[in-house]
């Protein structure tokens, strides 16, 4: 039941786009369309749930006063790797994703996962917290990529297509979530 | 604490080191096969040898283009395939295939590599942008052959919110036909 609670904490109560207001640079640059928000989910949830895992098995090791930066080296690092790896062994993949991992070192989802949950909790319990944060980021963006899509490609209003679009579909959809999650 | 965030950066140094190292080879191979693909792509009922010459198409470019002349079996000039580059894009530059026939019409264009905004200017990789080029003719004679959007009073349609990156695209298949021109020239020359 606790294990569960972690998994679905980041697809609601604690969304990270919606709730938490992390990692808003890909969510107003890539969501222009629902396949974009998509692809930059799934690819942050494998980053998220690998780092999570790495981060906590590190925790021990890492000196609190050096902990933000240490986290820093060792996100980026992984997530490199993890792009040279996928370039050279995957084209497929990188075509499709590539351009969305370099923006993954920058975002403060996985810092701020690391920070809050996987440097004070287990390795099995940091992979489903960073599974649960992924799939809300992944929903989250491919609500805002649908409905920008369907608003600007799909009924030709421009601005839905360009940064504006996205500023405004975030905040209406922040205070619907808000406006639902308020007790009665 | 100094000790540990030492250790964890050189660790990371060394990790990122050696996986440049084992993929780099793959990775050339992976830019390889884009090149090959995108010259099929730019030339597809050509069946001869292509020879590679590199030439500045602009006396102030920073770097070559590759134009790889298509010959059929008799030596004569089938067209050309033409790698070329922008240094206008949206993220800086991007690299595009552009196929010729021996009179200079542009048979098709080809994105080798590009990182424009997805969704935006990403769509230069769609068939409704460039394929507007097919067709397109540079005159032999003049070299001034130019494309441009039709906002700056040319007559190709820009992506809608992304002129930056169609400008770009114009920019490259431009400077293909310039390089195209200065290697058949260069061959006549020789002749």
């Amino acid at each position: 039941m606790k294990k569960l609670k972690i998994l679905f904490n980041g697809i609601l109560k604690e969304n990270p786009t919606f709730v938490l207001v992390l990692g808003m640079c890909p969510t107003l640059g890539v969501t222009t369309s629902a396949f974009n928000g998509f692809g930059m989910g799934i690819a942050t949830m494998f980053v998220l749930m690998l780092s999570n895992m790495l981060i906590s098995l590190l925790k021990n090791f890492i000196p609190d006063k050096v902990r933000i930066p240490a986290f820093i080296v060792v996100i980026a690092t992984f997530v490199s790797i993890v792009d040279l790896l996928i370039q050279g062994f995957v084209p497929a993949l990188s075509e499709s994703l590539g351009l969305f991992i370099p923006l993954i070192v920058v975002n403060c989802i996985v810092l701020g996962r690391a920070e809050a949950f996987a440097s004070k909790n287990g390795v099995f319990d940091s992979m489903l917290d960073g599974i649960g944060m992924g799939l809300g980021f992944t929903l989250s963006l491919t609500l805002i990529g649908a409905i920008r899509q369907l608003l600007g490609s799909g009924c030709d209003i421009l601005v839905f297509v360009l940064a504006p679009g996205a500023f405004f579909v975030l905040g209406f959809l922040m205070a619907l979530i808000r406006h639902i999650q308020q007790p009665k | 604490m100094l000790l540990a965030l030492t250790v964890i950066a050189v660790v990371a140094a060394a990790a990122l080191a050696a996986v440049y190292v084992v993929t780099k080879p793959a990775i050339e191979q992976q830019q390889q096969d884009k090149i090959q693909k995108a010259m099929m792509d730019v030339l597809p009922n050509f069946k001869g040898t292509t020879e590679a010459v590199k030439v500045f198409a602009n006396k102030d470019d920073k770097s070559e283009v590759t134009v790889n002349l298509a010959k059929n079996a008799d030596g004569s000039i089938f067209g050309a395939a033409v790698e070329t580059y922008t240094d206008q894009a949206f993220s800086g530059s991007f690299n595009i295939m552009v196929g010729f026939d021996a009179d200079g019409t542009v048979i098709g264009t080809s994105v080798i590599s590009a990182a424009e905004t997805p969704g935006l200017g990403d769509n230069i990789k769609s068939p409704e942008f460039s394929g507007q080029f097919a067709k397109k003719q540079m005159n032999p004679k003049n070299s001034n052959f130019e494309l441009k959007v039709t906002k700056d009073g040319g007559e190709v349609d820009a992506i809608t919110a992304a002129t930056i990156s169609s400008r770009a695209f114009c920019d490259a298949v431009n400077r293909a036909a310039k390089a195209y021109d200065t290697v058949l020239k260069q061959k006549g020359a020789a002749k």
